[in-house]
């Protein structure tokens, strides 16, 4: 079975590599008016690269069991 | 426990940028494939209604915690921290750990080991039918409309914030909801809340981090807010000596009698939404850490619920103000200080996240709410009172069809609080009405063996009584409260606790009474349900840092000293 540590993961993956995309985009074009405070920060480059690696973590080491 | 609503303000608190909104239907389509991946594994009633009682202890204790941090109480309390300071902590310490505590070490033995699939079935099992079923119609009937209420509370969260259309909102989450419980049960309805426990902490995390560099730190921190404030905003207990010296108007003794001993005790041990969760542990061991490990995080919430609330009253450039006024000048009310916050620090993508810890709060919530109806109404309403003879499989579809059912009564319920907003409060003040007598109720049951069928029915219903009756009596007499609450300075809050109160020593003092003049339950029939004449299994051979005891013992000291540090 799959475990929900598997699914805790994936969804921490893709949700950091999603992240991240935007926070390199946002690096590559900065805007003109950044909405946020602190945006000298970039903190949507590191949260999203720590929430990808927690997921893929977390999908390595609860990958379901493959059958040899 | 619910906070206060959201006011409805003319613009929308924030704007999703397209990976933001990539990111919330990405949340969508998870939960939906982890309710269809688990479709197969909910075809017994073990497993549609108690996730086949094999949850380990982490996700047993995550569930449980998650079960009680909806949305609105995310953004409800963050918004009271604006409003009355770090005094709002004491519903997450004082008003939370004992009781999770006193669950783990004595309840969950008898829950446990008498095999009950609900509150309501340990009732029957202790005290007879008529204590199952006062509490199990009344359970029922509360939960789904609290799940209504949910639902309405959210749509109307997502119009402010998002500017999305109501009717949108409550289709879209409770058709989400409805599928993945119904074809996974109950395991589906954990593993979501699982889930939304990482996604709050994933989507809510970064803003006391940068909130606080913002602010230069907790000291500078505290200089602010003592300077747009009050000092007292930044103390747990020195100022709870009077009701006059600190910004809740309460009195420490509400808050160690009323709140900790009997409103959070009450609930965290006997609502059955929270309690079902730690009952689909796989043994008597895991339902017991499950929530020691709840109580942990527990304690670690308050950083993402409170701080900001606290570091909102220091860098927000606008004042929050009751809803209320916020209604009439159109401005911010406490309440929208964490959309607020949220719409401060995080940029695209981040924002995404964050909504979507909102939007899942939020679906677990109805999720918990509806999955624990379906279980009480076709275990404990169904089943003994209209069909007994039915077959495994078809409880499973009747659990199934109380699923939508119960959804769609939830969305009639959410469509009646749109046009009768004072609705909403009525099903609150319903919901603490049962609480703490229901509580009386079960402990007594648990530990003492004396306590006879009739005494537990009348305690329950005469605790539940006196709750009704103060309710009314400060409703049609608001100076009431100074009876109630024992001082003419206490403020609205102080009535939950001491109402409380006096509702679980009616009920103690009733069950009492009548147990003593009715016949005693032969020993017999009480194996496995209380103090005494239940055998618990020995953890002799097993390593300290295992005994759930242990771990116990290190959440009570770290509880004592952050209580210490920001006394």
């Amino acid at each position: 079975m799959i475990s929900i540590w598997f699914f805790i993961g994936i969804s921490l993956a893709v949700n950091g590599a999603l992240i991240l995309a935007a926070g390199i985009n946002q690096l590559i074009n900065p805007p003109e008016n950044p909405s946020v405070v602190l945006y000298h920060l970039h903190a949507n480059v590191w949260w999203g690269a720590l929430l990808l690696v927690f997921g893929l973590i977390y999908c390595f080491r609860f990958a379901p069991k493959r059958k040899s | 426990m619910t906070p206060l609503l959201a006011a409805a303000v003319p613009t929308r608190l924030v704007h999703l940028s397209s990976i933001d909104v990539v990111i919330v239907i990405f949340y969508f389509a998870l939960v939906l494939s982890i309710g269809w991946y688990l479709k197969g594994r909910a075809n017994t009633g073990e497993d549609f209604f108690m996730a086949g009682r094999e949850m380990t202890a982490w996700v047993a204790g995550l569930s449980f915690l998650s079960a009680n941090l909806g949305a609105l109480e995310l953004m409800g309390w963050a918004g009271s921290a604006y409003q009355y300071g770090i005094l709002a902590t004491h519903w997450y310490w004082i008003g939370a750990i004992p009781a999770m505590l006193f669950l783990a070490l004595v309840m969950m033995p008898f829950y446990y080991i008498s095999k009950t699939h609900s509150v309501p079935g340990y009732l029957q099992l202790r005290y007879g039918e008529p204590s199952r079923a006062l509490s199990a119609v009344s359970f029922a009937f509360m939960t789904v409309l609290m799940s209504g209420v949910n639902m309405f509370a959210m749509a109307k969260v997502m119009q402010i914030v998002l500017g999305w259309d109501i009717n949108f909102s409550i289709w879209v989450s409770s058709l989400t909801v409805a599928i993945y419980v119904t074809l996974g049960g109950l395991r589906s309805a954990i593993f979501n809340e699982v889930l939304q426990f990482f996604l709050i902490w994933a989507g809510a995390l970064l803003i006391p981090i940068l909130g606080l560099y913002e602010a230069g730190g907790w000291t500078n921190l505290k200089l602010q807010i003592a300077q747009r404030a009050s000092t007292q905003y930044v103390h747990l207990w020195s100022g709870l000596g009077s009701f006059t010296n600190n910004p809740m108007g309460i009195h420490w003794t509400g808050i160690v009698f009323g709140l900790a001993m009997v409103i959070s005790t009450g609930y965290w041990t006997t609502d059955f939404l929270v309690v079902q969760r730690v009952l689909a542990a796989k043994d008597l061991r895991s339902a017991e850490i499950a929530p020691i490990i709840g109580a942990a995080f527990k304690m670690a919430v308050p950083f993402i619920v409170i701080l900001p609330g606290l570091i909102g009253l220091a860098v927000l450039p606008v004042k929050l103000v009751p809803e209320s006024v916020a209604r009439i000048t159109g401005g911010h009310s406490y309440n929208d200080v964490l959309p607020l916050m949220l719409a401060r620090y995080c940029g695209p993508g981040l924002l995404g996240l964050g909504v979507t810890a909102l939007i899942a709060g939020f679906m677990s919530g109805m999720a918990g709410n509806v999955s624990a109806f379906t279980t009480v109404w076709t275990y404990d309403i169904y089943r003994p009172f209209i069909n007994r003879k039915g077959t495994d499989h078809h409880y499973v579809n009747m659990g199934r069809w109380t699923t939508v059912i119960g959804v769609l009564i939830s969305v009639g319920t959410a469509y009646l609080v749109m046009q009768f907003a004072s609705i909403m409060d009525y099903v609150q003040a319903l919901f603490s009405f049962f609480i703490a007598p229901l509580f009386g109720t079960v402990v007594l049951g648990m530990l003492w063996k004396r306590t006879t069928g009739p005494g537990g029915f009348w305690g329950l219903l005469c605790g539940t009584a006196c709750s009704v009756s103060m309710w009314i009596w400060v409703k049609l007499d608001p100076s009431a409260l100074r009876y109630v609450a024992l001082s003419p300075h206490a403020k609205g809050l102080a009535q939950d606790m001491y109402q409380a109160l006096w509702s679980f020593i009616t009920c103690v003092v009733v069950t009492v009474v009548v147990s003593l003049a009715t016949k005693p339950i032969p020993e017999s029939q009480l194996t496995g349900l209380v103090y005494g004449l239940t055998k618990v299994p020995s953890v002799g051979k097993l390593p300290l840092y295992q005994r759930p005891i242990f771990w116990a013992g290190v959440v009570s000291l770290v509880f004592v000293a952050l209580n210490i540090i920001f006394w």
